[in-house]
């Protein structure tokens, strides 16, 4: 089996896609000659020609609009909004028509439509480029939000993503495009050639959405996390000596209520982690659920560790980002607490 | 005009309540004095169009020059029927609404042949993107009223299961897409479409219509560029009715000579046409659909018409308008002069369009009372309430499954 970045693996799934289904196309700022400002679409529209695999105007909303119109008729369009900070100028059209076509025309019309994202920081990106946005979409009855970790999820996550029956918002952590993260950014960088999801088949398999994964086992705490903090937690754990149980939630709408309940009756503690801003973050829903459906086994107050109440600043990037130092305090907290 | 000085500059309207209407200071291009080019002909090569007015009906309601689309008195009787129907169905609508049996209407009082020739012109298997006030579709496509009125009134037999405001109609058998409250949303939606159909290789197309008002928001110039860079197979309609709720058209418009040239900049092929004459609408919208058909890309088209009505039945025009600021109206009543101009040709008389409007009437009455036996609003019966937690995604999953439950349906 071959060993793919995220970026290859993302690549291959449009491969995948395009070979297989005559009404896959794929559109966005500068994916088709030049296959996108990461790379993730290159020598697609070379493959596939310039119908299937297309540039599109600077104006998100137009690509939302355009997708959806698509989708109404019948394609399978994946739309690709260059980073997931630019998303909101499209924020009315997939919130409002893309999420609610199914609904409000009561299955007349549908509007199964990707729309890819490179998203959250770690790249110095300053505070346009570094956005995770994902609890704006969570928020929204009728889309699903998926944020993959790990090249083998993210190709299985989007061949699954395209060809369901449901909008999704496919958010891609640009941090680990081309390897994972362990959280200390001085550290030499490891490559996805070494780690076991980087091995990446070649051709169709689908990672079905809405179940999490426990990528560790562990006792003494469950640490619910996606995408690059996945990572970070790993490596927090290993440092700190921690036995927590670490849990990749890979779709957050709708999130994976069984595999989390199990592992915080389990341990009685928990960290609940993402880079985005902490106050109605995705971590707060998470707290809430498991408070109704866990109280009585919880043994500590459940630890957000989150991006501040800010934007995400450039220069100091890694003041903001949850990194391995403010992940092992986290786990100390909590495995702490009496 | 300039001092040497900036300013602050707000157009306001020419007339407001208690002012006399006078629309003398509109230069209209006289009906049959339009050019009609060749469909394929370059935008640049027909500018004059979207500065003029396209119009078929004279003064006299004769037909004259090259945009008559010389239909047969059978079409234009069906045009008719469809127009006064439309004009029957929303007057006993509105008063149903006082009645208290309807939550909300919004009538298309003086724009039926916007509607109703738009769709007679276009194929029944061509997608419409539709805004509101535009029931006049679903009558030319032959639409059950009584299915009409469900929704209308959200009742068990309401297609929508009860999810949208009255007139917010869907249609999928129909062609007609789903009526978004949003305003714009649906005008690049309909680019992506008409881009599936040519993606496709089939011959059908996407219309879509918005009103003046929401020329000023994102979506109409997502809709432009994405109609101009892709060539779609589309036509993209304004209907400047002058008045977006109590907000004139100028307020949109700004210093533009006219919505239509809003298209030129963008390639298109822009046309003005009179929005009150169904010969030249049904015109402007063949021809505008043969230049999709035939791979010559998107046609913009603004439909100058004037809304004789309030804006829904929340509204009251009286507090920003002239009361009898329609009747001043340079371009009539759609409805009299299509009845007028059948007259002159002999095909029609004051006799049968007094037995078309009795029959008409009869036939809403008669629906409604169906449509009314299948529940209301108030009363019930309504879709079963469980089907509240249905459609949101392809299959429900755990949150709704739950939550469901916790309503206990």
């Amino acid at each position: 089996m071959p060993a793919m970045n995220m970026l290859q693996a993302l690549n291959s799934a449009m491969d995948v896609l395009l070979d297989k289904h005559p009404e896959t196309v794929i559109f966005g700022e500068d994916s088709g000659y030049f296959g996108g400002v990461f790379g993730a679409t290159q020598g697609l529209q070379k493959k596939y020609g310039l119908d299937r695999v297309f540039d599109a105007p600077i104006n998100e909303a137009a690509i939302a609009a355009m997708a959806i119109g698509m989708a109404a008729k019948g394609l399978k369009p994946i739309a690709e909004i260059q980073f997931a900070d630019y998303i909101f100028p499209a924020f009315d059209q997939i919130v409002s028509e893309m999420s609610r076509l199914r609904y409000r025309s009561a299955g007349e019309f549908v509007s199964p439509v990707v729309v890819r994202s490179p998203w959250g920081g770690g790249i110095r990106g300053g505070q346009t480029h570094s956005m995770s946005p994902e609890a704006f979409f969570t928020h929204v009855p009728g889309v699903k939000v998926v944020v993959p970790s790990n090249p083998y999820d993210a190709k299985g996550m989007l061949i699954a993503a395209s060809e369901g029956d449901d909008p999704v918002i496919f958010f891609e952590p640009k941090r680990i495009y081309n390897g994972p993260f362990d959280g200390v950014p001085d550290a030499p960088l490891s490559s996805w050639a070494r780690h076991p999801k980087g091995e990446v088949p070649e051709g169709h398999y689908r990672v079905e959405l809405g179940k999490a994964e426990i990528v560790r086992e562990g006792e003494a705490c469950t640490v619910l996390t996606y995408g690059t903090l996945v990572h970070v937690a790993v490596n927090a754990a290993e440092k700190a000596g921690i036995d927590a149980e670490i849990i990749d939630l890979k779709t957050l709408a709708p999130y994976d209520i069984e595999t989390i309940v199990a592992s915080v009756n389990k341990t009685g503690r928990v960290v609940v982690a993402h880079e985005a801003p902490r106050t109605s973050g995705f971590g707060a829903e998470l707290a809430a659920q498991i408070q109704e459906e866990c109280f009585y086994a919880l043994e500590a107050p459940i630890f957000r560790l989150t991006g501040w109440d800010t934007p995400y600043p450039h220069a100091h990037e890694w003041a903001y980002f949850p990194g391995q130092a403010r992940f092992i305090r986290a786990l100390q907290t909590v495995t702490e607490a009496r | 005009m300039s001092n040497g000085q900036s300013r602050f500059h707000v157009p306001a309207p020419p007339f407001r309540p208690g002012d006399a209407p006078d629309f003398s200071h509109l230069d209209l291009q006289k009906a049959g004095e339009a050019k009609r080019p060749d469909p394929l002909t370059a935008s640049v090569k027909m500018t004059d169009l979207a500065f003029g007015l396209i119009g078929v009906l004279d003064h006299n309601h004769q037909a004259v020059g090259e945009w008559d689309p010389r239909l047969s008195p059978e079409v234009l009787r069906e045009g008719l029927s469809h127009m006064v129907l439309t004009r029957i169905y929303d007057a006993r609508m509105l008063k149903l609404q006082r009645q208290g049996k309807m939550s909300f209407y919004m009538k298309s009082l003086g724009e039926e042949a916007v509607a109703v020739a738009g769709a007679m012109a276009l194929n029944k298997s061509d997608m419409v993107f539709p805004s509101y006030r535009q029931q006049g579709i679903l009558f030319a496509r032959g639409r059950n009223i009584v299915d009409m009125m469900c929704h209308c009134i959200s009742n068990s037999r309401d297609n929508l299961k009860g999810r949208q405001l009255p007139v917010h109609y869907t249609w999928a058998e129909g062609n007609f897409f789903s009526i978004s409250g949003n305003l714009g949303t649906q005008f690049p939606q309909a680019v992506g479409y008409a881009m599936g159909c040519a993606y496709k290789g089939e011959d059908t197309i996407a219309a879509s219509w918005i009103g003046d008002g929401t020329t000023a928001a994102p979506d109409f110039h997502a809709a432009m560029t994405l109609a101009s860079t892709y060539r779609a197979p589309v036509i993209l309609n304004v209907v400047n009715n002058q008045w977006a709720i109590s907000t004139y058209e100028g307020i949109a418009k700004g210093d533009a000579a006219t919505f239509a040239s809003k298209g030129l900049g963008y390639g298109l092929a822009s046309l003005r046409v009179d929005g009150n004459d169904f010969l030249a609408i049904y015109a402007a919208t063949k021809w505008a659909a043969d230049r999709a058909r035939k791979g010559g890309g998107a046609t913009f088209i603004e439909l100058f018409t004037y809304r004789a009505d309030a804006h829904s039945t929340s509204d009251d025009p009286a507090r920003y308008r002239p009361k009898n600021e329609f009747e001043k109206w340079p371009l009539g009543d759609p409805i009299e002069r299509l009845k007028n101009h059948l007259i002159g040709l002999g095909e029609w008389d004051e006799d049968r369009h007094a037995k078309l409007e009795e029959q008409m009437t009869a036939l809403v009455v008669k629906s409604y009372k169906e449509a009314e036996s299948h529940g209301t609003l108030h009363d019930g019966p309504l879709s079963p309430t469980h089907t509240i937690f249905e459609d949101v995604y392809a299959t429900e999953d755990w949150r709704l499954r739950r939550q469901r439950q916790d309503l206990g349906v």
